[in-house]
């Protein structure tokens, strides 16, 4: 792995807010909603009336086990919802229903891989269960601050990280492998744009090769991937300049300014309120019979990590094809279903190259998503087969895909009307071969004076003449052996 | 001077013969209150037409043959910290001016549901949090048998509007004593409910793993009519026992041949209790034990740690459930805040008394960092205690007898200074809150004119038998019958 | 004899959000060191082994189907704010010592 930054050892941990998938808020039953004017979403548990009582969602304690078992988790049969006490105008009770001393899970882990290093394993202390605050909206007037509690009740679940990540990269690896297992498993959408999933950093650095941890700070309200590693980059220059001076790192709450590529002090810890957590003695613990648990566990879809696996094994791919495959349901789906239409023949690892080189690149161009995309496992087999067989170039393989993938078609017909088919026997080639030769005395002249660079040259031309669908391959053996060299 | 109204099972009875309308007993308890509650202050509001409107529905009902139920056409008071919908609640606090609920309590539907008419709504110590009535930020209710004694708390508006015969039941709350405390004081019967029997869904919260709802009113029976509308599981309440609407009236069980009275040592000292009230209780235990009972000894030998524990829990639940009247979305905001902390700091220093403001910064510091093991949860842990003493208590015996308080009705003002000689008159009551068991004080009996209270404790999901064996003394006895001259009609 | 300091009233009362008068703190140190002198006597219970009672009474715990139900209308909800803009609540900016916990 390589370092983070040469002097100092890197140590960050994350905690990541996500919103649960339900319809109804986690105590209150009002709508969960995105968007929509303030206060429009609430009920008297929400704004927190007198004489409001809160009761469990049901389906939310479905979801936060589903997370916490693609996470690996150990999930608790008993589990208590704590206050966590403080006042502040988007948290209308005075205290948020949270879990604490005994959360639903403990002791899980993810596997993450950045680059071409090994994968490593990141241990995930807990995850619990909680309620959303509302908004509080602090630009709209000089004097104001405006509250919608629409947000306020939302169900979350609070994924908390081991301090095991050891560089900004690790951390975007992390968060986007837990963002694609939360999906998987629907237990959110886990969309970042819409808050959906929110994540928190906390950075300290030591030497190498010390035990002891470094003084940590925690970034606050990073609200995309890419904004987590910037920021992680910047307090890493900043703390690590601030060492090297002699200085000491102080304990600070900081966000993260990307315009500037800057953090800034929010709070100091001295500010740190006592949250007084005591068992919420409106809510009973929460029992889940292990019967349950092992029922929802059935019920899961399978996870990236066990498609990987089974990718390895049962087509035969390297890891690391096998672990970008299975990190999207839509492209491990896809993959598959191109293997499976393959008519006999192992085509697995060719599909799986074209896939993650010719589809991903056609789709990053425009900017589209598989689901946007029109490609079928079975024409996607077909044009592999094809180039296999060599009767299509890759070259002009490669330019149909962008067609294949948004408007659909089949490769056999594509191929045929347009004329692409591989020019690949010695009668087609050998007349434009010699063309070719005809065209380039100096060229010719210069092979044989030794220059073998032009042997490239010339297969180009023969390229271009037969407008891509010259079977290299071929074409070199033929011009080889017309050069006589 | 207007008429005392009758109690429950009486006015049920002259409706039912036609000798009087469901708006004639509303009339009668307005009447009453323009009579007698000036002097008294029971109630904070009363709603004349809306309960006008009620009376006449149910009359209309009455003629139609569609009654709803025993209770269709009875007034009833609501302590004011029971929320209904488009009515003020306010928990006789400053905090709370001008609120207005927007939903109903689960106790307020049920008792419309059953065709109840809500007179309207009485006095208490500010949040529940008192024995007196004397920290209502309106000032006090005065006992109707002695004006210038306290009716108890904090349901003393409840029970005094009961025992000046205003109305003929009330609901209020109790959460260490508040519903039997001043029933006794007041002459009445005041039944705190096993916890979890009546939803809490619409009860402004004091401390949420104590708090019930529970009926006044002058009998047994009456209060059985009560309970049997107001109880039943309740799914929007987390706290709500899976338990279907109890059906006691009409199947109370008067016979206590073979019944066991069990009677706490720990409750039957003599230094800190009048020997009046001492004499009254034997007195009732002897009329018990006429009636077939037995008697025995038990004991709750972590009884004197009950007030200790209670005061902890109560306080640190308190502080937390207090924490939402901040001035932002409702209530009372301070004028000319300019920050939010502000806003915070003078809206509740504003709002809310002395009382509120001892016990919230208690639970704060019970809760708070370095003391949350040493004082909340030691407290809890001694609950348990006391629960088990209980458990170990009722493997000898049907019900619990002792005092309900171990002195009878102190004069207004006498209390206030010392919150600790406050609090220890709440040592008979606050137990049952502790254990979750349902209780009841009924009257035994007079000291110096002022009423005694009985008190009957009973196992968990034991309301039923408990009202039985209240049901079962007011029958061979008369106390229940007496009325305080004072505020007679 | 367990009693409170001032700093630690004056810290709760921080805590608490409650603005306390000079003859107020002077009142709640003395009450408050009195009830604590009270309660010091559970310090003698022996509650080792002893587990703390969440609930007076065991439950299976209660679940509510996810359906989305029971919301207020907006007005509604806004009905007893002391200040509001639209269909928000006002409060003063957040300012004076005030942070997100």
């Amino acid at each position: 792995m390589s370092r983070a930054h040469p002097d100092y050892e890197v140590v960050i941990g994350l905690e990541v807010h996500c919103q649960l998938r339900t319809r109804s808020k986690l105590f209150s039953s009002a709508a969960v909603s995105y968007g929509d004017p303030p206060n429009h979403h609430t009920t008297p548990v929400c704004l927190a009336l007198p004489g409001a009582l809160p009761v469990l969602n049901a389906e939310a304690v479905e979801l936060a086990v589903r997370a916490g078992l693609a996470a690996n988790c150990s999930i608790q049969p008993h589990s208590v919802f704590a206050r966590k006490n403080y006042f502040y105008p988007d948290l209308p009770k005075g205290y948020q229903i949270s879990q604490w001393e005994e959360p639903l899970c403990l002791a899980g882990w993810l596997d993450i891989q950045v680059g071409e290093a090994a994968p490593r394993r990141i241990g995930i202390t807990r995850i619990h269960m909680e309620e959303d605050a509302g908004k509080s909206l602090h630009d709209q007037s000089a004097t104001e601050t405006h509250v919608d509690l629409n947000r306020a009740g939302v169900p979350l679940v609070e994924i908390v990280s081991e301090p095991d990540l050891r560089s900004p990269e690790e951390a975007g690896a992390y968060l986007r492998k837990l963002r694609a297992i939360l999906r998987t498993v629907g237990a959110s959408d886990a969309d970042m744009e819409k808050g959906q999933l929110r994540c928190d950093a906390n950075i300290s650095l030591r030497r190498h090769g010390e035990k002891q941890l470094g003084t940590r700070t925690e970034l606050k309200n990073l609200n995309s991937f890419r904004f987590v590693e910037q920021a992680l980059h910047a307090e890493i220059e900043r703390q690590a300049e601030l060492l090297d001076e002699g200085g000491e790192v102080q304990q600070a709450t900081l966000g993260y300014d990307s315009a500037r590529d800057r953090s800034f002090v929010m709070r100091t810890k001295e500010n740190a309120d006592d949250y007084r957590y005591f068992p919420d003695p409106d809510l009973i613990p929460l029992v889940i019979s292990q019967q349950r648990i092992e029922e929802i566990r059935a019920s899961l879809p399978e996870l990236p990590e066990a498609r990987c696996a089974r990718f390895q094994r049962e087509y035969g791919l390297a890891a690391r094809d096998a672990g970008l495959l299975s990190e999207s349901r839509a492209l491990a789906k896809l993959f598959e279903g191109a293997v499976r239409a393959t008519p006999g023949g192992d085509l697995a690892k060719s599909i799986a190259k074209w896939l993650l080189r010719d589809v991903v690149a056609a789709l990053k161009e425009r900017d589209a998503t598989l689901e946007d995309a029109r490609l079928t496992g079975q024409a996607l087999a077909e044009l592999v087969a094809m180039v296999e067989a060599g009767r299509v170039t890759a070259n002009n393989a490669h330019r149909l895909v962008p067609e294949l993938l948004f408007e659909g078609g089949d490769p056999e017909a594509l191929v045929r009307e347009r004329g692409l088919a591989a020019l690949s026997d010695e009668a087609s080639l050998a007349p434009l071969v010699d063309e070719v030769l005809a065209a380039n005395p100096e060229a010719v002249a210069s092979y044989a004076g030794g220059d073998k660079k032009s042997l490239n040259f010339l297969m180009g031309q023969v390229m271009k003449r037969s407008q891509g669908k010259a079977d290299p391959a071929k074409v070199r053996e033929i011009l080889a052996r017309k050069l006589g060299g | 001077m207007a008429a005392r109204l009758p109690g429950v099972s009486e006015a049920r009875r002259a409706l039912a013969a036609g000798e009087q309308s469901a708006v004639a007993l509303v009339d009668q308890a307005l009447a009453r209150a323009e009579a007698v509650d000036g002097e008294l202050h029971c109630f904070l509001q009363l709603r004349p037409e809306a309960a006008r409107e009620e009376a006449a529905a149910s009359d209309a009902r009455r003629a139609a043959g569609s009654l709803r139920g025993p209770l269709d056409g009875i007034p009833v008071a609501l302590k004011d910290n029971i929320v209904q919908a488009g009515e003020p609640a306010g928990c006789a606090s400053r905090i709370l001016d001008g609120y207005h609920s927007p939903f109903d309590a689960s106790v307020v539907e049920r008792l419309k549901a059953a065709g109840a008419v809500i007179l309207g709504r009485t006095n208490m110590d500010e949040f529940a949090m008192g024995s007196s009535t004397e920290n209502s930020a309106l000032g006090p209710t005065r006992n109707p048998w002695q004006l210038e004694r306290a009716p108890g708390g904090s349901s003393g508006g409840s029970a005094g509007a009961v025992a000046a015969g205003i109305v003929p039941a009330a609901l209020g709350s109790d959460t260490g004593g508040s519903i039997r405390q001043p029933a006794a004081f007041c002459g009445v019967v005041g039944l705190k409910p096993t916890y979890g029997r009546v939803s809490r869904l619409g009860l402004v919260a004091f401390a949420s793993s104590l708090d019930q709802i529970g009926p006044l009113a002058h009998t047994a029976e009456d209060c059985a009519l009560l309970l049997d509308a107001i109880s039943g599981h309740d799914p929007r309440d987390s706290t709500s026992i899976p338990e279907p609407p109890t059906c006691a009236a009409g199947n109370l069980v008067s016979d206590l041949s073979g019944r066991v009275v069990g009677l706490p040592r720990e409750y039957f000292v003599e230094e800190g209790m009048d020997p009046g009230i001492l004499g009254c209780v034997r007195a009732a235990v002897a009329e018990l034990e006429a009636a077939g009972a037995k008697t025995r000894e038990v004991s709750l030998p972590h009884t004197r740690y009950a007030v200790a524990a209670y005061y902890l829990i109560a306080t640190a639940e308190a502080s937390s459930n207090l924490a939402r009247f901040d001035g932002s979305r409702y209530g009372r905001r301070a004028e000319g805040v300019h920050t939010l902390t502000e806003m915070y700091e003078r809206s509740r220093s504003e709002g809310f008394g002395a009382e509120v403001k001892r016990r919230i910064l208690l639970g704060t510091y019970v809760l708070s960092a370095g003391y949350y093991d040493a004082y909340y949860r030691k407290a809890q842990q001694v609950r348990t205690l006391l629960r088990r003493d209980f458990e170990a208590a009722f493997e000898g015996c049907d019900v619990i007898a002792t005092p309900t308080t171990p002195e009878p009705a102190f004069p207004l003002g006498a209390k206030s200074s010392d919150p600790v000689t406050m609090y220890l008159s709440d040592i008979f009551t606050v137990s049952a809150n502790l254990a979750g068991l349902p209780g009841i004080s009924l009257p035994c009996g007079e000291v110096e004119g002022l009423p005694v209270g009985l008190q009957l404790l009973g196992r968990p999901l034991d309301d039923v038998p408990l009202l039985g064996v209240a049901d079962a003394f007011q029958r061979r006895t008369r106390h229940h019958l007496a009325v305080p001259e004072e505020a007679a009609g | 004899m367990s009693h409170i300091s001032r700093e630690e009233v004056l810290h709760i009362s921080r805590l608490a959000r409650l603005r306390l008068s000079e003859e107020e703190v002077l009142a709640m140190t003395r009450d408050l060191g009195a009830i604590l002198s009270y309660v010091e006597q559970l310090q003698a219970v022996d509650t080792s082994e002893v587990v703390p009672t969440a609930h007076a009474l065991p439950l299976p715990t209660p679940l509510r189907r996810d359906e989305p139900t029971g919301e207020l209308d907006a007005e509604l909800a806004l009905a007893n704010a002391p200040a509001r803009r639209g269909t928000a609540f006002a409060v003063p900016k957040v300012l004076g010592g005030e942070e997100e916990g």
